[in-house]
């Protein structure tokens, strides 16, 4: 029996939500309302949230009801609620990254990809959990204890991003912000069946978010429907001067792609490299009925090969650990977070040491001193250098590949949702769950994942990736609408749906 | 490759500046090792003859208008400095003693 907050507004997508709100037929005060109420009535068990802005959150809600009811032209998502990754600065709102290190702090500025939130309407109602410095595919390297998948509340919701692919697993908000640096917003997606986009590099500005790898991180839309996540797409990207890696081009028109959800003639390649044994039975049977799908609606799939694809986690993490242990050099104590053992006698030094042994959990420590050792003298050569090259030669496949194809589809992850606990201990277990996406962050493509269904040995969502090549996001919207809507009429419902209530 | 022993993970751990205790020396130093060898297989490929990739999408000198803008609000970053004396950051003695 489904409780009063579930039934009605929270298991709305965002564009039937604006679509109600800008008619009038629902106030984005009661919108907001109705989703504070569900988180908190779910969230002790799914923690999908690390901070709750109920106030700010009903303030903007209201804001939006009185520009709309002054005739004030409104955005398409506004008076949407949205769920943000805690690594997205947020001017006056504690943000974590999962740290011990940032406990407590409260960034004096915003984001640009909050900024634009705010402009758009869109109503934010907290941040939300996630791997310390987005450095895990679990949730469990929070600092601040796991996140549950609302599949299953023993499994893990995915990582980095769990927070927010939890939040939208569990109808606490319809929208999330995502970051993915090697799959943390397309692994989550697929764990909890749900959709999340990495955009091409460079085409959602990186001010304010907290980094990781700056060659490598990437925020984007995460979402329930290919549509709802295209029209946040379009909120929040474009150009930035305040990010000098931001690209000064026109935003693909995600938008329309989704409207259009037409894959005929479109030439579609399977990647060689990411199939095959390592991926779990059911995982691989829903692929390839998903595949099949594609076929029926018109498109030409061809298998493609792209030999480097089996070099990329090597590469990936010496890269990521090499940038990582650079930019998180600026947690030492001295001008924000935790500061240990500053007694007046202490050098800076010490306290320094003794601060970043006390902030940082065990996969952020192993991470600085992998990159330390890549990056040391000695050692760059074989392996920072040649872990470089791998990114070229990763780079050519995929170039190679978009010269037969219009786009590259792969399952997601390898396996579905595995146990709490299971490999927080044993970090190339974890590693491996990013096989399938790491490719596209180092090339620096687009990419989504979208939900084909749950494997039958164990009842878990399925995720399938689509990849594009850079500044040609639109396809994956095209192709992932085009899917999404075929699997809508088989089913008769969104995979969400089919989610155990809480 | 070389295995990486629990000296050369002390040593790492005083150039990150990471105060690691003795299990943790221990511990890591097998883990670091087992991630070392595996990503090793990077230099299988990598031929002399392929540049390095950096960064993917090529840029430099990246300009944009110089434009006055007001700095970062001194209160709120006072607020979140973890000790602030005189209008200033507070932080422990940088030199040593002699």
């Amino acid at each position: 029996m489904p409780s009063p907050s579930e039934a009605g507004l929270i298991r709305q997508g965002a564009s039937v939500l604006a679509h109600a709100i800008a008619a009038g037929e629902v106030s984005a005060e009661e919108v907001t309302r109705a989703h504070l109420d569900r988180i908190a009535e779910v969230d002790d068990r799914v923690h999908a949230f690390l901070e709750v802005v109920g106030e700010s959150a009903l303030a903007s809600a209201v804001e939006v009801d009185r520009a709309r009811a002054s005739g004030e032209q409104l955005g398409p998502l506004a008076g949407v609620p949205i769920a943000v990754k805690d690594v997205m600065a947020m001017r006056g709102v504690p943000t974590t990254c999962g740290s011990r290190i940032l406990e407590g702090w409260r960034p004096p500025y915003d984001a640009t990809v909050v900024e634009r939130l705010r402009a758009a309407g869109v109503v934010i109602l907290g941040k939300t959990n996630m791997d310390e410095f987005a450095m895990g595919s679990s949730t469990e390297h929070s600092a601040y204890g796991p996140t549950r998948n609302p599949w299953d509340l023993e499994r893990i919701p995915g990582g980095s991003g769990g927070g927010s692919a939890a939040a939208l697993a569990s109808f606490e908000a319809p929208l999330a912000i995502g970051t993915d640096t090697g799959g943390s917003i397309r692994q989550p997606a697929a764990v909890t069946g749900t959709v999340g986009v990495k955009p091409t590099y460079g085409g959602v500005s990186r001010y304010g978010l907290v980094a990781l790898a700056s060659s490598l991180d990437q925020a984007g839309p995460c979402a329930r429907s290919v549509i709802d996540a295209a029209l946040l797409h379009s909120v929040i990207a474009g150009h930035d001067p305040r990010d000098s890696t931001s690209i000064d081009a026109p935003v693909p028109d995600v938008v329309a792609a989704a409207r259009r959800a037409d894959v005929r003639g479109l030439r579609i390649g399977l990647v060689r490299e990411l199939t095959g044994d390592g991926y779990q039975a059911g995982v691989s049977q829903r692929f390839a009925e998903a595949v099949a799908i594609l076929e029926g609606l018109g498109a030409q799939v061809v298998e493609v090969s792209c030999p480097h694809f089996d070099y990329a986690l090597g590469a990936y993490y010496l890269i990521l650990p090499a940038e990582a242990s650079s930019n998180l050099a600026r947690f030492d104590g001295m001008r924000y977070g935790l500061r240990v053992g500053d007694d007046g006698e202490r050098s800076v030094e010490d306290v320094m040491s003794l601060t970043r042994e006390a902030g940082f959990g065990a996969e952020v420590k192993r991470r600085i001193m992998i990159g330390t050792y890549a990056l040391s003298s000695g050692y760059y050569d074989a392996y920072y250098g040649q872990a470089q090259k791998v990114r070229t030669l990763i780079t050519r496949d995929f170039a190679a590949a978009f010269e037969q194809v219009d786009v590259l589809v792969s399952p997601t992850t390898p396996t579905t949702a595995f146990r709490i606990g299971e490999k927080v201990d044993d970090p190339l277990a974890m590693y491996l769950n990013d096989i399938a996406t790491i490719p596209v962050n180092l090339a620096g493509n687009a990419a989504m994942s979208l939900p084909i269904g749950l494997a039958p040995e164990d009842g878990l969502p399925v995720g399938l990736q689509i990849m594009a090549p850079p500044m040609a996001d639109d396809r994956l919207y095209l192709v992932g609408a085009a899917l999404e809507a075929a699997l809508l009429d088989r089913w008769g419902h969104l995979l969400i749906e089919e989610v155990p209530s809480l | 490759m070389t295995s990486i022993t629990r000296a050369e993970v002390e040593h790492l751990a005083r150039l990150a500046r990471l105060q690691l205790d003795p299990d943790e020396l221990d511990h890591y130093a097998g883990q670091l090792d087992v991630i070392l060898q595996s990503v090793a297989r990077v230099s299988e490929v990598a031929a002399d003859d392929i540049p390095p990739t950096s960064h993917p999408v090529p840029m430099q000198n990246v300009f944009r208008e110089d434009v006055a803008r007001p700095g970062l609000p001194r209160a709120e970053v006072a607020a979140g400095a973890p000790a602030w004396e005189d209008d200033r950051f507070r932080v422990p003695r940088i030199l040593d003693e002699e």
